[in-house]
C-alpha cells in the first residue's frame, strides 16, 4: 500500500510518559534521527526530580518535547501539534498545552479503570468524547510490543520494556526519520545482551511496520532539511557543550583542567562528562561537598591548573566564602552555576534565571566577580572557552550562569574548526618583578590590572597569599585605611576593565526604525527570538539585542537603551537585570517575568512585545 | 639505609619522592619569611614555628617547592612565617584546597596547619575526607582546646562543663579526642606531640614527612591567653615522666618508670603497674598494624585525664595516595586512548554534514 506523504515545513511532537518508561532516551532517539536527516531543531526534557515517582501518577510524568524544521529555529515550540501519551497520567499533564486539532497518538493499554481513577479521569475520555477537539489515534502500544515479541527469550516485562521503541519505531515511521543511528545506538547499548538488542531492534521495527501498514495512519510526513550554513553538524546539549568548552579552554590555554565538584542537579552531568576524558589530562575531583569542591579547584589553581567547579544555585550559596578568597588571591577560577528554580532546594529539574544577583554580589564585602551567560545551548561551548580567557587574562573568577534549559536542551551545532578557537596561552612569572630582585606578588600589569602568576616550584619567588587585606604590591597583610581603600578600588577597576575587551552589544533592528528595544540575557534568547520574528511577520518594528556579558556590560549598553523609547526586559525571574539596569543607567525599562521552571512562550512574549509597541505609538 | 637524618639516604622521605631533591644545603634561617611574628607572648605556637623551621632543611627538596596551606585561627597565620609557597586560606577549608593543590602537583611538598576550631570544629567535614582518601599532605593540627583568635570561647576539644566566654555556666559539650577521629576516618598515620619538646616534635615530622599520604599529627599545644597550662601535667619536669606514654615503635609501652601498657579482655589496652602484671604481659609497640583498632584503643589511653597519655607515632600503615591513584588514572586513559585531541573529541558521536 503506497501511502500519501504530506509536506510540512516544521513539526512540534511531545513524548509523555512515566518516568519509567523511557521517554528521554526516546526523545533523544527521535532528536538524533531528525538532527541526522538534517532539520533545525530545539529540544526541552521535562522530568521530575524522583528517580521513580508513583507509577501512573501526574507527578511521575516525563516528558520530552521536539521541534523540528525546514528552517532555522530558536525554541522546543510553545505548544505540541503530537503528543504521545503513554498512559492516562502523561494525557492529563499534558493535554492543557495542546492546541485545537492536535493528534494524540495514546497507549490504550494503560487506560485501564485503575490507571484512570488514579489520576481522577471519572470516566475514560478515549470514549467520553472529551477528547473531540484533537485527532486521537489509539494504538494498543504495549500489547503490540508484548505480541511481537513473543518469539523472544526474554520476560515479559522486558518484552513490555520495549514499548518506547515500538512508539519511536511508529513515530520514525509517520516523519520518514532515517533510522540507522537507532540501530547504531541500540547495538552499542545492549553490545553485551544480545536477546535484549534484538528485542528492542524488533520492537522498532514493529512499530515502524505497523505505520506502514494500519490504516489507522493514512498520512506520513516529511519535514525537508533546514538549509543550514555548510559544515559539519552534531546534536548538542548545554551541559556537553560546557563540558567540550572548558577542554578546549584547558588545552588553549595549554593548563591542565583540575574540575572540583560536587553532584547536584542539573550540573551533574558536566562532571560525568569531564570524568570520562581523562586521557585529555584531565583531573576530576568528586568532592565530599561544595564547598570542598571549589576550595580544591582553587588550591589547584595556585599549583598553575584551570581551576574549575561547577554546580547549581544552592551549591553556589556554599561556595561563597571560597569564592572571595578567589576574588582576594585574584586567582583565575571558572564557576558554573546550572541555575534551577529557588529559592532552597526549590524545583532542581526545572528551569530559572533567578541567581543573577547572587552572581553578581552574593559574597561579604565588595567582591567584583565577572560574570557570563551563555544564550543557547551550543552558546555554552563558546562562553566557557570566554570565561576561560577572562580568569586566566585577569587572574579572577570568572561565574557561568547556564540554567536547566539550556543545560539538558539541545540543538544542533556546527563544531567550528579547532584551528578558528582563540589562543588562551597563558605564561607563570618565573623572574623577580621588584627592585633587587624581590617578587611583588600584587604588582599589577599596567593595562589588564591583573596580577603575576607565579607558582609553587618557580625558584625565587615564594610568596604567600590569602584572604586577609594585602598591601599592594608586596602581598603582605595590611591594615592601613589607605591601602584598603586602594585594593577595593582596584579589584572593582579590574572587573570593570573587562568591558574594553569584550564586544559591544549588537542590537538586530533590520528596518532599522524600532522605538521598542527587547533586551534578554541567557537561556531566553531563543523565546525572545522566536516572540521577535511573530511581531515582525505581524508588520510590527521590533529591536533586539541579548546579552552574554553581564559583569562587566558591554561598554556601550547605556548608549543601546537610550537609543530606544522603550526597552523590555523578559526574565525567568522577578526582574534582577531591569534591576541592574534601572540602577546603572537610570533607565526606566519595562520588565516581564514570569517563573514557572519552564521557558517562556514564543506567543506569549510575543503578545508582550506586541503590546508595548502599542503603548509606544 | 637511615641516614643520619633519619630518611633514607640520598632519596629523601618516602612521602616525597615526586618532589625533586635539592642541591642547597638549606639552614634554618633560610626558612624564616621577612615578616614579624605576632603572636602573643609565651603561645606554643612560637616553638612549634622553630621546630618546622628547623625540621625543614631535613627534607632535602627545593624551598619553591614546600606549600604551606592554612585555615583561619591563631595557629594559621603559620604560612606568613616561612620563606616557603603559602596559602593562608578560610575557616575550615585548608584540607580541601591542599587536595586540589597535592592532587595537582605530585612534586610539591604540602603542609596544612590547622587547630582545634578551624580543624575538627567549621572544618570538620573536610579533614575526615582528606584522611579517608589519603592526599598526600601532611596535617598539623595545634590542638590548645580553646578558640584563640575570637577570644575565649570553648572549642570542640575542651573538656565538658569547661567555663569560658561563651559558657559561663559550664559547656555542655562532649569534646572530641582528636586523634581517635583520625584513625576513625581512616588516616594511615596518626601521631602526637607536644609543643615544648623540640626534639620530639622534629621526630614526629620526621615520621610524618616519610608518609606517603596524608599524615595527621595532633600537636598539644599552649594558649598562656585563654587557656593557659591546659597540658601543664604532661609537661612539668616533676610530673611529666610518670605522665607520657612515649611510643617507640617495637618497645614496650611504658609509663614511667612502674606502669605499662596490658591488654584487656575485650581487646582494650589498660595501664598497669609492672609490679602486678610482670614486664612479660607489656605490649610492644606496633605502628604498623593493618587493622586500626589497636591504635584506637592506644588513643583511648588519654582518659582519666592526663593519668597517662600516649605520645610518638600510634599507626604508620601504607595505604594507596589520592594523587598516585589520579595520576595512574590518567597515565591509563592515555596509554588506552592516546593523549585527546581536541578535533576529534568535538566530532565524536553522530554527526552529519551540509555542503
Amino acid at each position: 500500500m503506497t501511502k500519501q506523504v504530506e509536506q510540512l515545513d516544521r513539526v512540534i511532537i511531545r513524548f509523555a510518559g512515566d518516568s519509567g518508561d523511557g521517554m528521554q532516551l526516546t526523545g533523544d532517539r527521535f532528536t538524533q534521527e531528525t538532527a541526522s536527516f538534517g532539520n533545525d531543531l530545539s529540544t526541552l526534557p521535562n522530568f521530575p526530580a524522583e528517580i521513580r515517582a508513583p507509577a501512573g501518577t501526574l507527578p511521575g510524568v516525563s516528558s520530552f518535547q521536539l521541534h523540528f524544521a525546514d528552517h532555522d529555529i530558536m525554541t522546543p515550540g510553545d505548544a505540541p501539534n503530537v503528543l504521545v501519551a503513554m498512559n492516562p497520567a502523561a494525557l492529563k499533564a499534558n493535554l492543557e498545552d495542546l492546541p485545537h486539532g492536535a493528534t494524540i497518538i495514546v497507549n490504550t493499554d494503560e487506560f485501564t479503570k485503575r490507571n484512570l481513577a488514579k489520576v481522577g479521569y471519572g470516566s475514560d475520555p478515549l470514549g467520553d468524547g472529551s477528547l473531540s477537539e484533537f485527532k486521537v489515534s489509539p494504538v494498543p502500544l504495549t500489547s503490540m510490543t508484548v505480541k511481537a515479541l513473543e518469539d523472544f527469550d526474554i520476560s515479559k516485562k522486558d518484552a513490555q520494556r520495549a514499548k518506547n521503541m515500538f512508539a519511536l519505531g511508529l513515530l520514525s515511521w509517520m516523519y520518514n526519520r532515517p533510522t540507522e543511528g537507532t540501530h547504531g545506538f541500540l547495538k552499542s547499548k545492549f553490545a553485551g545482551k544480545p536477546e535484549i538488542l534484538a528485542a528492542n531492534l524488533a520492537a522498532f521495527q514493529a512499530g515502524w511496520n505497523f505505520g506502514e501498514t494500519t490504516e489507522d495512519f493514512a498520512v506520513s510526513y516529511e519535514v525537508k532539511p533546514a538549509s543550514l550554513p555548510s559544515g559539519t553538524y552534531r546534536n548538542i546539549t548545554g551541559n556537553l557543550a560546557i563540558s567540550y568548552g572548558l577542554i578546549a579552554g584547558s588545552r588553549l590555554s595549554g593548563l591542565p583542567l583540575f574540575l572540583g565538584s560536587y553532584p547536584i542537579t542539573p550540573a551533574s552531568d558536566i562532571l560525568h562528562e569531564l570524568s570520562k576524558h581523562k586521557h585529555f589530562g584531565i583531573r576530576t575531583f568528586q568532592a565530599e561537598d561544595e564547598i570542598a569542591g571549589v576550595g580544591a579547584a582553587l588550591g589547584a589553581a595556585f599549583g598553575g591548573s584551570l581551576g574549575v567547579t561547577t554546580t547549581s544555585g544552592p551549591g553556589m550559596v556554599l561556595k561563597g566564602e571560597t569564592l572571595g578568597l578567589a576574588v582576594m588571591t585574584e586567582l583565575p577560577l571558572v564557576v558554573v552555576d546550572v541555575q534551577r528554580a529557588g529559592p532552597s532546594t526549590g524545583m532542581p529539574t526545572k528551569t530559572e534565571q533567578a541567581d543573577l544577583l547572587l552572581a553578581m554580589f552574593g559574597r561579604n564585602g565588595e567582591s567584583p566577580i565577572p560574570v557570563l551567560a551563555p544564550q543557547s545551548p551550543s552558546d555554552c561551548f563558546d562562553i566557557a572557552i570566554e570565561a576561560t580567557r577572562i580568569a586566566t587574562k585577569y587572574r579572577t573568577p570568572v561565574i557561568v550562569l547556564s540554567d536547566g534549559y539550556l543545560a539538558n536542551g539541545s540543538e544542533p551545532w556546527r563544531i567550528p574548526d579547532t584551528s578558528t578557537l582563540p589562543d588562551l596561552s597563558v605564561t607563570f612569572t618565573t623572574e623577580p618583578n621588584g627592585d633587587d630582585g624581590a617578587f611583588l606578588p600584587y604588582r599589577r600589569d599596567p593595562e589588564t590590572l591583573a596580577r603575576p602568576w607565579a607558582v609553587p616550584g618557580t625558584p625565587g619567588l615564594e610568596h604567600r597569599i590569602g584572604g586577609i587585606e594585602k598591601s599592594d604590591g608586596t602581598g603582605n597583610i595590611s591594615y592601613s585605611p589607605a591601602n584598603h581603600d586602594l585594593m577595593v578600588n582596584s579589584r572593582q577597576a579590574k572587573v570593570d576593565g573587562i568591558a574594553q575587551d569584550i564586544p559591544e552589544l549588537e542590537v538586530d533592528d533590520p528596518t532599522g526604525d524600532a522605538r521598542v528595544l527587547v533586551l534578554g540575557w541567557g537561556g531566553t534568547y531563543g523565546s525572545i527570538g522566536a516572540a521577535v520574528r511573530r511581531v515582525r511577520r505581524a508588520g510590527g518594528a521590533v529591536a533586539q539585542a541579548h546579552l552574554r556579558h553581564l559583569n562587566p556590560f558591554p561598554a556601550n549598553l547605556g548608549e543601546v537603551l537610550r537609543s530606544y523609547d522603550r526597552v523590555l526586559v523578559p526574565e525567568i525571574n522577578l526582574g534582577q537585570l531591569a534591576l541592574l539596569l534601572r540602577g546603572r543607567f537610570l533607565v526606566d525599562v519595562i520588565g516581564y517575568t514570569k517563573v514557572r521552571g519552564l521557558p517562556f512562550k514564543a506567543e506569549e512574549l510575543a503578545g508582550v512585545v506586541q503590546e508595548v509597541i502599542d503603548r509606544a505609538e | 639505609m637511615p641516614s643520619d637524618n633519619g630518611f633514607d639516604a640520598g632519596a629523601g622521605p618516602k612521602g616525597l619522592k615526586l618532589v625533586p631533591r635539592s642541591d642547597t644545603q638549606y639552614k634554618m634561617k633560610d626558612f624564616k619569611s621577612d615578616q614579624e611574628v605576632r603572636w602573643c607572648p609565651g603561645c606554643g605556637d612560637y616553638a612549634i614555628l622553630a621546630a618546622f623551621q628547623g625540621f625543614l632543611p631535613e627534607l632535602g627538596v627545593p624551598r619553591e617547592n614546600i606549600v604551606i596551606v592554612s585555615g583561619i585561627g591563631c595557629s594559621s597565620r603559620f604560612p606568613y612565617y616561612l620563606s616557603t609557597y603559602g596559602m593562608h586560606s578560610i575557616h575550615g577549608r585548608a584540607p580541601a584546597i591542599a587536595t586540589g593543590l597535592a592532587a595537582s602537583r605530585p612534586d610539591l611538598s604540602v603542609w596544612v596547619i590547622t587547630g582545634d576550631g578551624d580543624g575538627l570544629s567549621i572544618g570538620g567535614n573536610h579533614l575526615i575526607h582528606a584522611l579517608r582518601r589519603n592526599v598526600n599532605i601532611n596535617v598539623l593540627l595545634f590542638n590548645n582546646r580553646i578558640y584563640g583568635l575570637t577570644k575565649g570561647q570553648y572549642s570542640p576539644t575542651s573538656e565538658a562543663g569547661k567555663i569560658t566566654k561563651s559558657s559561663p555556666m559550664g559547656s555542655l559539650d562532649s569534646p572530641f579526642n582528636p586523634v581517635s577521629l583520625a584513625l576513625g576516618a581512616e588516616a594511615g598515620f596518626v601521631a602526637r606531640t607536644v609543643d615544648s619538646d623540640r626534639k620530639h616534635v622534629t621526630s614526629v615530622l620526621r615520621a610524618a614527612a616519610d608518609y606517603e599520604g596524608a599524615s595527621f599529627v595532633e600537636i598539644y599545644q599552649n594558649c598562656p591567653i585563654f587557656n593557659d597550662d591546659a597540658f601543664e601535667p604532661l609537661k612539668d619536669p616533676a610530673e611529666r615522666d610518670t605522665r607520657l606514654l612515649r611510643m617507640e615503635h617495637g618497645e614496650p609501652l611504658r609509663v614511667g618508670a612502674d606502669r605499662g601498657v596490658v591488654r584487656g579482655d575485650y581487646g582494650e589496652l589498660t595501664v598497669a603497674d609492672i609490679a602486678d602484671v610482670g614486664e612479660d604481659r607489656l605490649v610492644r609497640h606496633d605502628v604498623h598494624r593493618p587493622d586500626p583498632g589497636y591504635a584506637f584503643a592506644l588513643s583511648r589511653l588519654d582518659y582519666p585525664a592526663f593519668d597517662h597519655v600516649p605520645i610518638g607515632v600510634f599507626r604508620d600503615v601504607a595505604r594507596p595516595t589520592y594523587d598516585e591513584l589520579m595520576n595512574e588514572q590518567i597515565a591509563d586513559a592515555k596509554a588506552d586512548q592516546g593523549s585527546g585531541e581536541l578535533s576529534s573529541l568535538l566530532h565524536s558521536g553522530d554527526t552529519w554534514t551540509v555542503n
